[in-house]
């Protein structure tokens, strides 16, 4: 996949992502958690300006939602680059703890508990 | 598209969960994820028609981006391991489309009622109690002050019995805490008797 776009200075969030409107993005929720592949596969590509913005903030773990607020961007438009970074083995992506109504994680809920309570 | 699976999972990035804090228009969502967040509250701001559509169809998005939806969120990282996002949901009912999506895996729900006008709020009560998603109540004071009991309150809303109903002011740390608390106490009684 071609991810060495040199003419992507930020104009408008959708000329960021070329026009492509069907992502695979059913990775990405708001809180799914990113982070950056160190040291970068050995024959990654040049990325756009906005690919390495992204890549920066996630060299730690970082969340879906805090990158967009961050880079200043739409959500949608940030889970577009994620899926480019993402296919060229750049980044992983954790999704969020699963929740269940049925069978509520108690171990989990109890965690949430005694963190709020240290706050 | 080939890639879901290709990297998903990275073992040192910890689990995240999130609660929403809602309630209606110029409640003091905000205020609360600000008070009781780690960060300064963020915002992201969605075109509308994304956020409400989805991004398959984009004709004419040039003339609708001027309508976005602003969201705020803040974060508190319990432990090493997990990490909470409060996400303020937008209060303006014309953006309730975008609840659904994201009481998506939330652990459940604090609904804000403005001590003054808790008609405010009645909307995102119905949400909550419809589609099953436990919440509870924060009644968030003017300037702090109370001037009705939270079991008259309660009456008012008729909110279920099991669903705890708490005098709060959004702008204290620890009053936002023990709301956040509540709700994580109302969770693991229903787990324990189900």
């Amino acid at each position: 996949m071609d991810v060495g776009d040199t003419a992507g200075r930020l104009v408008r969030p959708f000329t960021l992502t070329r026009g492509r409107t069907r992502p695979s993005r059913a990775d990405f929720t708001l809180i799914s958690t990113v982070t950056a592949v160190d040291p970068p596969p050995a024959r990654a590509a040049r990325c756009q300006p906005e690919h390495t913005r992204i890549l920066r903030l996630c060299a730690e773990p970082v969340a879906v939602a805090e990158l967009a607020a961050r880079l200043d961007l739409p959500v949608s438009v940030i889970v577009i680059l994620l899926c480019d970074l993402l296919e060229a083995g750049r980044i992983t992506v954790r999704p969020p703890r699963p929740v269940s109504r049925i069978a509520p994680d108690l171990d989990l809920l109890q965690k949430v508990r005694d963190g709020l309570g240290r706050l | 598209m080939a890639g879901s699976e290709l990297a998903t999972d990275a073992s040192s990035a910890p689990d995240t969960v999130k609660i929403l804090i809602a309630g209606g228009f110029g409640v003091g969502k905000t205020t609360m994820v600000g008070s009781v967040s780690e960060i300064a509250p963020l915002r992201t701001e969605e075109p509308l028609t994304m956020a409400g559509l989805g991004v398959d169809d984009l004709d004419g998005i040039e003339e609708k981006r001027a309508t976005t939806v602003a969201l705020d969120f803040g974060r508190i990282t319990i432990s090493r391991e997990l990490v909470l996002y409060l996400f303020g949901t937008p209060g303006q009912q014309r953006f309730w489309f975008m609840w659904n999506d994201l009481a998506l895996g939330a652990l459940g729900a604090v609904v804000l009622v403005d001590v003054r006008r808790p008609r405010a709020s009645f909307a995102a009560i119905d949400f909550f109690e419809r589609r099953g998603i436990p919440f509870v109540v924060g009644v968030n004071g003017f300037h702090g002050e109370h001037p009705y009991p939270a079991e008259e309150i309660k009456e008012a809303l008729a909110v279920p019995e099991h669903v705890r109903v708490l005098l709060c002011d959004a702008r204290d740390r620890e009053s936002c805490r023990d709301v956040l608390i509540a709700l994580i106490d109302q969770l693991i009684a229903s787990a324990v008797q189900a």
